[in-house]
């Protein structure tokens, strides 16, 4: 399990920072690179986190298990690939509605990252759910996790600021990612259909 | 020949002013960079870096203070030859204010918009740099995307458009893309100039030429052995011969001799064959690791 669980915990994280720098990249040409909009995207981030974390812990109450933490990758690329798609036209609208910037930015991150966002922090206490077994030993597996999950963030913050900006489209970048949650989400499902039938 | 001479003085005491022995008169950390202003003599600069070895951003010499201090300032300038008579201008980044300045007072009748995004930067032109806007000007604190897509949308056009935001150590990636450019296009009366200040080393200088290209086709490319800076003077019109240039530049000549600017050095200077690589990727909104690239 904890072979499984470790590895998606990584990806989770990857793809939470990777996404928000990317953020900067696609509110700029409407809001610019003043220091607000990084302010807005990072409240937003934040935010939806936070939310996110509280929605985890409470789903992992009802009937943990493998399958529907895979849910959770694939509903997090489902909500991550429109944005594709929608940042335009909805940056378009907001842009034609909002003069101030701040605001404007800070919507527009709001109507673009909460929904992915959100999806994306139940990862972190759903797996610590999964892979608890015993209160003494709970501390130590929510730290590995921590230590998984921020370690990838950290490396999703660097290639995507160092490499990846200068190899692909932006949209290319959110095709990767959203294409890296439903290979995770898939081997989820898998690794539980395995577990399920032995 | 004396001009000459002139000019490499002043440019030698520009160098000189960056030596460590220029006193810092005002330090300041703002939103956005480190601003430093210094002074060496009657020479008090501007600069946007903590490091003092940075080339200094803008200058002014307080005996001669119309005096244009760096070439590529002065290569700026070169924009009048396309088109003499601008009655609507927009600067998008400030500095010291040498443009806005000299421009408000070759022509006091046009309308010049100044955009900078640092609000300090503004306070500092104004106390440092004897930089005070004058009735026809208005300074917007904004982002010059922001900016430009705005004044697009409520159908504003300039005459003359100066591009000189790549200032920092920071290159900010979405003023460099064909979106950006195009925004800026749709600014543009019919016989409008852009004149942008950019970089003429590294990989960069191959991108932004091909991203110049896709939106404007031909354009005047303007370097000096004396700068790093390259100065691109983009229009929508066809390219004038060289004789017109000439022409143009005798006459505004006797106008522009105070600020040290001296025209008729420019016209063959102005180069419209490509000397870059063609083939270089268009930065665009999706792609824009402006940064990046310069580092290559």
């Amino acid at each position: 399990m904890s072979m499984i669980i470790y590895p998606l915990a990584f990806v989770g994280g990857f793809v939470i920072m990777s996404l928000e720098l990317l953020g900067g990249r696609v509110l700029a040409p409407y809001f610019g690179s003043s220091i607000y909009v990084w302010g807005s995207i990072i409240t937003i981030f934040m935010l939806s986190l936070s939310l996110g974390y509280l929605f985890g812990g409470q789903l992992s109450l009802r009937r943990p298990s493998l399958k529907r933490f895979g849910i959770i990758f694939l509903v997090a690329a489902v909500t991550l690939y429109p944005l594709v798609y929608l940042s335009e036209p909805a940056m378009v609208w907001i842009f034609a509605r909002i003069e101030d910037p701040r605001y404007g930015s800070l919507l527009a991150s709001a109507v673009l990252f909460i929904v992915p966002t959100v999806i994306l922090g139940m990862i972190s206490p759903y797996s610590v759910r999964l892979l608890v077994e015993t209160t003494e030993r709970a501390g130590h597996v929510a730290g590995r996790l921590y230590f998984m999950s921020t370690l990838g963030s950290a490396l999703g913050t660097l290639a995507t600021s160092f490499y990846f900006v200068l190899w692909f489209e932006m949209n290319t970048i959110l095709v990767l990612l959203t294409g890296a949650l439903v290979a995770m989400g898939m081997i989820a499902l898998i690794a539980h259909s395995a577990t399920a039938t032995r | 020949m004396k001009q000459l001479l002139l000019t490499a003085l002043v440019a030698a005491c520009a160098l000189s002013a960056m030596s460590a022995d220029a006193r810092v008169i005002h330090r300041e950390r703002s939103l956005y960079s480190t601003i430093l202003v210094d002074q060496r003599g009657s020479l008090i600069c501007l600069q946007f870096s903590i490091r003092r070895d940075q080339r200094n951003q803008s200058c002014i010499d307080k005996r001669h203070p119309q005096e244009m201090v760096f070439t590529y300032t002065r290569m700026m300038m070169a924009g009048l030859l396309l088109n003499p008579d601008p009655e609507r201008v927009l600067i998008l980044g400030l500095g010291g204010g040498t443009l806005p300045m000299a421009l408000a007072e070759l022509y006091p009748d046009a309308k010049i918009d100044v955009v900078e995004i640092d609000p300090a930067v503004v306070t500092v032109a104004r106390e440092f740099f004897d930089f005070e806007p004058t009735e026809n000007m208005q300074v917007f604190t904004q982002d010059a995307r922001v900016y430009t897509k705005r004044a697009g949308l409520r159908g504003e056009t300039y005459d003359l458009i100066m591009l000189d935001a790549f200032n920092g150590d920071y290159i900010p990636e979405h003023l460099m893309t064909r979106e950006y450019l195009e925004e800026t296009q749709k600014l543009m009366a019919e016989n409008a100039v852009v004149v942008a200040n950019t970089f003429s080393i590294s990989q960069l200088y191959h991108h932004e030429s091909t991203t110049y290209q896709a939106v404007f086709g031909t354009f005047f490319n303007l370097t000096s052995a004396a700068s790093a800076n390259r100065i691109i003077l983009a229009s929508n019109m066809a390219a004038p011969s060289r004789s017109v240039l000439e022409q143009r530049a005798k006459a505004l000549a006797p106008r522009l001799r105070k600020y040290s600017v001296q025209p008729e050095e420019y016209p063959r200077a102005m180069i419209t064959k490509p000397d870059w690589d063609t083939s270089a990727r268009v930065l665009t909104d999706q792609y824009s690791p402006a940064n990046l690239l310069r580092g290559r």
